[in-house]
C-alpha cells in the first residue's frame, strides 16, 4: 500500500514536471503585445504613497500642485500604459522585515521586484539571486529614465563604489530611500550634546527612560560605538588620512572581544532602557514616558511632526562615535524575472516612475523618509525641501544650511543648495530628513554578516534577552522545580486513582 | 454517486489534513533535520544543553505558574459566589466577566498600560509584575467560566446532606464544593497556563525584554534557523500532550464553560 502511494506521488511528480515547461514556453511563446505584463512587486509596509489625499493636503510647489488622489501603484499603471503602449498589473504585497523577507523568498513566494535594505541586498547579490539592472536603465538620454537622471550623485556614488564579491551594488540595485541612525530625546531634559553618544543609552541618570532597538543588527551598532566611543572620538583617530575606511572596519567589527564587549554593555543597557522597542518608541517619545530613543531618521521626522501636533518641542541627535548610514533599494529577483525582457523592462519603469520628481515628493510626503532622488535637471525635490523647512521672511533666528554634498551634480553650483532655514531646525526635522556634511562624514554603513558572524552574534543577542539558568538565583529554580514536580505527581496520583475506580 | 451521512465529513477533513496534519508533518521535519535536510538529533540534545534555551523554560514556567495562581486566586471566589447566590442579575454578572473577550486583546492591553502607568510611575521598574498583571487580566476569563459552570451544576443535595449531618460550612465546603469543582479547576488551569507559558505579545507590549518560549522561537526563525526554532515547539507541543493526557477526565461535562464564550 504505501509503496502504491509512493510511486503515485512520483509518478504525478514526473507527469507535472514533464508537461509543465512545455506548456509554460509554449504561452510564452503565444503571448502577444495586447497581453498584460504581470509585474509581482514586493515593498516594506506602508512604504508608498496610497494616496486619497485631502484637500488642503496639496503641496504647492512653484512648478506646480502635487497631490496624491490615486494610489501610486494606480497610476503607475495608468502611465505605463501611455508611455509604453501596453497594459501592466502590477501585484502589490507587503513585507514586514528583512528577515521575513528572505524567509519568504526561502519558501518559494515569487516576486519581480522587492525592496530590501542594503544588507539584504548584499545578502541576495552574494547567494546570485539578483537579476542585474539593464544598459537601458542607465542611458541619460531617454527621459522617461528618471532613476538615472535623477538620483543624487552622492547616493550614486555610494552605490557605485561598494562592492561585493567584486560587483558593485549598483549594478542590481537602484535606490528608493535612505537615512541614518540616531536619538530622538526631549531637549528640556537633556542637550544636544549628552544626546549625542550612544552612551546616553546606558547613562543612569536616565534609567528606565531610554529606550533601544529590538533588532540585533541596530542594537549592535549603539553598542560598538559605545563600547569603542573614546577610540571613535579620539583626535588621532578623526585626522586619520583614511578615516573613512577605519571608521567602517571598526563599526563592522566582529571580533571575539569587541562580541564579547558588546554583550556586556547590552546586558548593562538592559537594565537601563525602558524597552527594546520596534514600533512603541515612537508613541512613548511623543507622551513623554521616555526621553530619548535610539530612532531611525524617517522614524524620527515622524515622532518630532507628531510631537509639534501636540506643542510638545522633540529634538534629534546624531552621536558622535558614528551613524549607521541605510538605504533602502529596488532588485530584481532573478526566479521572478526568470529572462522574461518584458517584465524586466516593466520592473525598471516602476523604478523609474517611483523616481519622477511629483512622485518623489508624494511618497515623502507620506511616509516620512529621505528619497535618494534629489531631481538632476528637475528642482522639485530640492523645492519641496525648502517648502518644509525654508525660513519664512519673519523668521528671526536663521541659519545656512548646506546640503549641496546631496543636490548638486556636475556642473551646477553647490551655493545653489544652502538653504536658509529656522535655527532650530537645524537640530531637528532638517537634519534628520537631510543630515548635515558634517554627519554624513561620520556615517558608516553596516555590511551583511557571514553566517559564521550571524551565528555568532545571534548567540550574543539570545545571551542577552534570555533568563541563563546559571544566573538565576538557586532559590527561585529549586521553587519552580518543585512546584512543577509537585503538579505532575498531583495529577498523575489523580490520574492512576481515576483508571482504578473506572 | 451516493450522499451519505459520511460525506458530510470530507470537508472537516479535508480541513484536517491542511490545517493540522500537514504543519505537524512540516513541523517535525524541521525539527528532526539539520540546514541540509538531513536527519539529526542535534536540535533536541541543543536544546538542553543550552542554558540560555533551560533558563528561558525557567521563566516562562514560573511567569505561567503565578499567572495561574494569581488567576486561580481570583477565579475561584468569583466563580464561587455567582454560581451560589441567589442574585436575580446573576447573568448580568457574568456578562461583565465575559465582556472584554470581545475587545480586541491588544486594545486592552494598550488600555491597561496606561492605567498601570499611573499607578506605579515607570512600568519598566517592574517587569515580571506587569507580565503577570498584563495575562491575568486576559486569562481571567478562561478561568472563571469553567469553574463557574462546574459549581453551577454541582448537585445541591450532597451540600444540604452535609450540612444535616452537622457539617459547619468550611467543612462543607472542603470537603464537598472544593472536590467536586476539581474538574473545572483543572480545565481552567489548562486554558491559562499554557498559553501564559507562550504568550510573548503580552510581554513586549509590557516592555518585559526577557524573552519567554514564544519569542525565542521568534528569534530563530529571525535567525533563519528554522530547525532550531520547530525543535523548541515540538518540545512546547510535548509539554502540552503531557498536561492534557494528565488534566483529562474521561466523562467529565466540565468544559461546556466554553459555551458562554
Amino acid at each position: 500500500m504505501k509503496r502504491k502511494i509512493l510511486a503515485g506521488l512520483l509518478t504525478g511528480c514526473i507527469t507535472v514536471s514533464v508537461f509543465s515547461s512545455p506548456v509554460i514556453a509554449a504561452a510564452a511563446e503565444n503571448s502577444t503585445e495586447s497581453d498584460p505584463v504581470v509585474l509581482r512587486v514586493c515593498n516594506w509596509e506602508e512604504y508608498i504613497d496610497e494616496g486619497d489625499w485631502d484637500e488642503e493636503e496639496t503641496i504647492d510647489l512653484p512648478g506646480g500642485d502635487i497631490i496624491g488622489e490615486n494610489s501610486m501603484v494606480e497610476d503607475f499603471e495608468e502611465w505605463y500604459k501611455e508611455a509604453y503602449g501596453r497594459e501592466v498589473i502590477v501585484e502589490y504585497s507587503t513585507f514586514g522585515t528583512n528577515e521575513d523577507l528572505y524567509n519568504m523568498l526561502t519558501l518559494g513566494d515569487v516576486y519581480d521586484l522587492v525592496c530590501p535594505s542594503e544588507y539584504m541586498i548584499m545578502k541576495l547579490m552574494a547567494e546570485d539571486r539578483l537579476e542585474p539592472l539593464s544598459e537601458e536603465f542607465f542611458d541619460e538620454t531617454n527621459e522617461n529614465n528618471y532613476y538615472v537622471n535623477g538620483v543624487s550623485p552622492y547616493i550614486r556614488d555610494i552605490f557605485d563604489s561598494k562592492e561585493i564579491q567584486g560587483e558593485s551594488w549598483g549594478t542590481y540595485a537602484a535606490g528608493y530611500m535612505w537615512g541614518v541612525t540616531g536619538i530622538v530625546y526631549n531637549p528640556d531634559v537633556l542637550t544636544a550634546e549628552e544626546a549625542s553618544t550612544w552612551k546616553v543609552l546606558q547613562d543612569p541618570a536616565y534609567n528606565r527612560q531610554v529606550t533601544i532597538k529590538d533588532n540585533v543588527r541596530d542594537s549592535y551598532f549603539a553598542a560598538v560605538g559605545a563600547v569603542k566611543s573614546e577610540l571613535l572620538t579620539s583626535e588621532e583617530f578623526l585626522n586619520d588620512p583614511d578615516y573613512s575606511a577605519r571608521l567602517e572596519e571598526e563599526m563592522n567589527d566582529t571580533s571575539d572581544e569587541t562580541v564579547a564587549a558588546v554583550e556586556t554593555w547590552l546586558q548593562s543597557v538592559k537594565n537601563n532602557v525602558y524597552s527594546f522597542e520596534t514600533d512603541s518608541g515612537k508613541a512613548d517619545m511623543i507622551t513623554g514616558k521616555v526621553v530619548a530613543n535610539y530612532q531611525w531618521s524617517g522614524d524620527a521626522v515622524y515622532t518630532m511632526d507628531q510631537a509639534d501636533e501636540d506643542d510638545y518641542t522633540l529634538a534629534f541627535a546624531v552621536p558622535q562615535e558614528s551613524t549607521n548610514i541605510y538605504f533602502d533599494g529596488w532588485v530584481m529577483l532573478k526566479s521572478g524575472i526568470s529572462e522574461d525582457p518584458d517584465k524586466k523592462q516593466a520592473a525598471e519603469a516602476f523604478i523609474n516612475f517611483l523616481s519622477r520628481g511629483d512622485n518623489t515628493v508624494r511618497n515623502m510626503y507620506y511616509i516620512g523618509y529621505t528619497s535618494v532622488i534629489s531631481g538632476g535637471e528637475d528642482t522639485t525635490v530640492y523645492d519641496y525641501m525648502e517648502w518644509n523647512y525654508g525660513a519664512e521672511d519673519d523668521e528671526e533666528e536663521t541659519e545656512e544650511y548646506d546640503v549641496s554634498y546631496f543636490f548638486a551634480g556636475e556642473g551646477s553650483d553647490p551655493e545653489d543648495y544652502v538653504l536658509t532655514a529656522p535655527a532650530d531646525q537645524v537640530e531637528r526635522q532638517l537634519m534628520a530628513q537631510y543630515p548635515s556634511e558634517d554627519v554624513i562624514s561620520r556615517s558608516s554603513i553596516m555590511i551583511y554578516f557571514d553566517d559564521e558572524q550571524s551565528r555568532q552574534i545571534n548567540q550574543m543577542w539570545t545571551n542577552v534577552r534570555c533568563y541563563n539558568i546559571f544566573q538565576m538565583p538557586v532559590g527561585v529554580v529549586i521553587l519552580i522545580a518543585a512546584a512543577v514536580i509537585v503538579l505532575l505527581i498531583g495529577l498523575i496520583r489523580r490520574t492512576v486513582k481515576n483508571r482504578k475506580t473506572a | 454517486m451516493n450522499f451519505s451521512r459520511k460525506s458530510l465529513g470530507i470537508p472537516y477533513g479535508v480541513f484536517l489534513v491542511i490545517f493540522v496534519a500537514a504543519p505537524l508533518f512540516v513541523l517535525f521535519y524541521y525539527a528532526f533535520t539539520n540546514g541540509q535536510g538531513q536527519f539529526t538529533i542535534a536540535n533536541f540534545t541543543g536544546f538542553f544543553t543550552n542554558p540560555n534555551a533551560i533558563g528561558t523554560l525557567v521563566y516562562s514556567l514560573a511567569l505561567a505558574l503565578v499567572t495561574t495562581a494569581v488567576c486561580l486566586l481570583i477565579a475561584y471566589p468569583v466563580a464561587y459566589i455567582l454560581a451560589t447566590s441567589s442574585l436575580k442579575s446573576k447573568g448580568v454578572i457574568v456578562m461583565i466577566f465575559v465582556m472584554p473577550m470581545w475587545i480586541n486583546f491588544s486594545l486592552r492591553i494598550t488600555a491597561l498600560k496606561e492605567v498601570l502607568t499611573l499607578l506605579e510611575g515607570n512600568l519598566a521598574l517592574h517587569p515580571f509584575l506587569n507580565s503577570v498583571v498584563g495575562m491575568t487580566y486576559d486569562f481571567l476569563p478562561f478561568m472563571i467560566l469553567p469553574i463557574y459552570t462546574t459549581i453551577e451544576k454541582l448537585d445541591g443535595s450532597l451540600r444540604e446532606a452535609a450540612m444535616d449531618l452537622g457539617a459547619d460550612p468550611v467543612h462543607t465546603f472542603l470537603q464537598i464544593t472544593l472536590p467536586l469543582s476539581v474538574p473545572g479547576i483543572l480545565s481552567g488551569v489548562s486554558m491559562v497556563f499554557l498559553p501564559a507559558m507562550t504568550n510573548y505579545v503580552v510581554l513586549d507590549m509590557m516592555y518585559n525584554s526577557t524573552y519567554i518560549m514564544g519569542s525565542l522561537i521568534g528569534s530563530y526563525f529571525s535567525a533563519y534557523n528554522w530547525n532550531g526554532g520547530s525543535m523548541i515547539a515540538l518540545i512546547l507541543l510535548a509539554i502540552i500532550c503531557l498536561f492534557t493526557l494528565l488534566t483529562n477526565e474521561k466523562n467529565s461535562g466540565t468544559n461546556r464553560g466554553g459555551a458562554l464564550l
